[in-house]
């Protein structure tokens, strides 16, 4: 297939899969919404007021940049897994499998389309925020940086998800059970400055700690781990993640018999 | 003569025991308006599965017009295009945006991709429901979708499993004289179905799969020639009391009004009915008992795993 068809069917998917989220905003966009404010006037306002600073800031702007990562890893993943499983599901699938696209096209066309509600899920976040505190973006390359790269990731870790699933259930597993623990255990809410030594060296195993970390130096200029480590990071895990979710589409994983 | 479709020495085992093909070598030449037959189960849609790329195959070569789905896999799907026996396409999405995003997926530009997409909806009477959701459509119209889709990228080889199973007969005829007019505009056609008398009707040649073997592949034509001898079925306006004997035919009565007829292939009927005549009988009507190409699809198929038994 030549690069213009290439880039043709690549297009092709991007803009099925923003329509997609797009014609079901009140289940893809409002929920997301709906629960950061909540995090917002519970963590940050009510609660956050009578914890006082963390890492030299309130606890509002601390909380603030975690729960847009939050925000935006969640949904990420969670829009490429339900679009390819449902896809998968329905067998319309076979319409990308009959063609002569190749497996990379598939690929980015599914994940961006993941990244892009990620994206903007984090931007209404992020615009809702500044109802609740002041804060200056410290570095608007590393935030935007950061937070390309970790919906990236997760738009790819969903698809990967979606490959193995077999049944709706097998695309809730691993949000449940994995995502959102290390999202929370991410040092979202807290600074791992505050736990004790062992605790802080088992964070340290956390992926997200390192994304969120990271995306709040965007935006405070405060990090509880090395910046360069953070990108260096994310950098491997989506060269390895995309290296092997492209293996599963060459090879027809859970796809062809 | 260019071949739309060469298989050679298929094969597909599923797991490590089950073996749903074993060695098919099938020519369809460019052109033809091909059936391939075969009871449930005797592979067809496994081949076609692996033509499509949707089924992996255990050994053999596939080559679609010339290009080996091996080696040049991009090209030998652009001359593909698939109906499937099940419903593939995205229910929530629109009609018109599943056409147009196949069309996409085949890297055709936006606007011939509106262009054809609009071409094959007024074509195929979906015209009216080109904003409606797939899952709102009829069943009968959920298959002309997929025909639709097919189209779209304009492909030189159609493959069809089973399109008109579960559609009316009206529109399943509508459906026999679209296909005649693009097989006679040029694409290649290639039909699996468990009706024989659409095979019989449309097709022009005709392989039998039975057990993951081609048991027959031969011109519709030739085929029926194989026929020894055929049923007829003759309804009569007067009553019959008992059936006239007439030399050479044997005879039958269904009821009073009816009798059936053995007729050996290629024997005059005319001293038939000039025996019914003498007997003061008179038929109003006549047709075949059964299929004729069903008597031989029986045969075959039959006639295959006794062979395998005896290690033929």
């Amino acid at each position: 297939m030549e690069a213009k068809a290439q880039f043709i069917a690549f297009q092709t998917i991007f803009r099925r899969e923003i329509r997609r989220f797009m014609r079901i905003w009140v289940q893809t966009l409002i929920p997301p919404v709906i629960t950061m404010v909540l995090y917002f006037l519970i963590f940050g306002s009510l609660i956050g007021s009578r914890i006082g600073e963390m890492g030299g800031f309130d606890y509002m702007s601390f909380v603030v940049p975690g729960l847009i990562m939050m925000s935006v890893i969640s949904n990420s993943y969670s829009n490429v897994v339900s679009s390819f499983y449902s896809a998968k599901f329905t067998k319309s699938v076979e319409e990308l499998l009959v063609s002569p696209v190749p497996n990379y096209i598939i690929l980015l066309g599914f994940v961006l389309g993941g990244t892009m509600r990620g994206l903007l899920v984090g931007a209404i976040v992020t615009s809702l925020s500044f109802f609740f505190t002041d804060f200056h973006i410290h570095s608007l390359a590393v935030t935007v940086g950061v937070i390309f790269l970790t919906s990236l990731l997760f738009s790819i870790a969903g698809l990967i998800n979606a490959i193995f699933a077999n049944s709706f259930d097998d695309i809730s597993i691993i949000p449940t059970f994995v995502l959102t623990p290390l999202t929370y255990l991410g040092g979202v809410f807290y600074s791992i400055d505050l736990l004790p030594e062992f605790w802080q060296g088992v964070s340290q195993l956390n992926p997200v700690l390192y994304m969120v970390n990271a995306f709040r130096y965007g935006f405070l200029g405060v990090s509880d781990v090395s910046l360069v480590g953070s990108f260096v990071g994310i950098g491997v895990f989506l060269a390895l993640m995309f290296g092997y979710c492209l293996y599963l589409l060459e090879n027809g994983k859970r796809l062809r018999s | 003569m260019t071949l739309a479709l060469e298989i050679q020495g298929l094969c597909k085992v599923y797991g490590d025991r089950f073996e749903a093909l074993k060695g098919v070598d099938l020519k369809v030449e460019q052109g033809d308006f091909f059936a391939l037959l075969g009871p449930n189960g005797a592979g067809k849609s496994t081949t076609i599965g692996i033509i499509s790329s949707l089924v992996r195959k255990t050994a053999g070569t596939v080559k679609i017009f010339d290009c080996d789905i091996d080696q040049n896999f991009s090209q030998a799907k652009q001359y593909l295009g698939i109906v499937p026996q099940e419903f593939n396409f995205g229910v929530f999405e629109k009609i018109k945006d599943i056409l147009i995003n196949q069309a996409g997926y085949f890297g055709i530009s936006r606007g011939l991709a509106v262009e054809r997409a609009n071409k094959y909806l007024k074509q195929l009477g979906l015209w009216d429901k080109r904003d409606e959701q797939a899952r709102h459509l009829s069943g009968g119209m959920k298959r002309r979708l997929m025909i639709a889709r097919a189209l779209v990228h304009e492909p030189k080889l159609l493959i069809l499993d089973e399109p008109t199973a579960g559609v009316d007969i009206e529109l399943r005829r509508s459906m026999w004289e679209f296909l005649e007019e693009i097989n006679a505009a040029g694409t290649t056609i290639i039909l699996t179905t468990h009706y024989l008398e659409e095979a019989e009707r449309l097709c022009k040649n005709i392989a039998i799969i039975s057990q993951g073997e081609i048991v027959e592949n031969t011109s519709v034509k030739d085929l029926l020639k194989q026929l020894s001898k055929e049923v007829f079925v003759l309804d009569t306006s007067n009553t019959v009391s008992s059936c006239p004997e007439v030399s050479g035919y044997l005879m039958r009565k269904v009821d009073e009004n009816c009798i059936e007829v053995e007729v050996d292939k290629g024997r005059s009927l005319n001293a038939l009915f000039d025996g019914l005549s003498a007997a003061s009988i008179e038929v109003v009507s006549m047709r075949n008992k059964v299929n004729r190409l069903e008597e031989l699809f029986i045969s075959l198929v039959n006639q295959a795993p006794a062979e395998a038994r005896n290690g033929g």
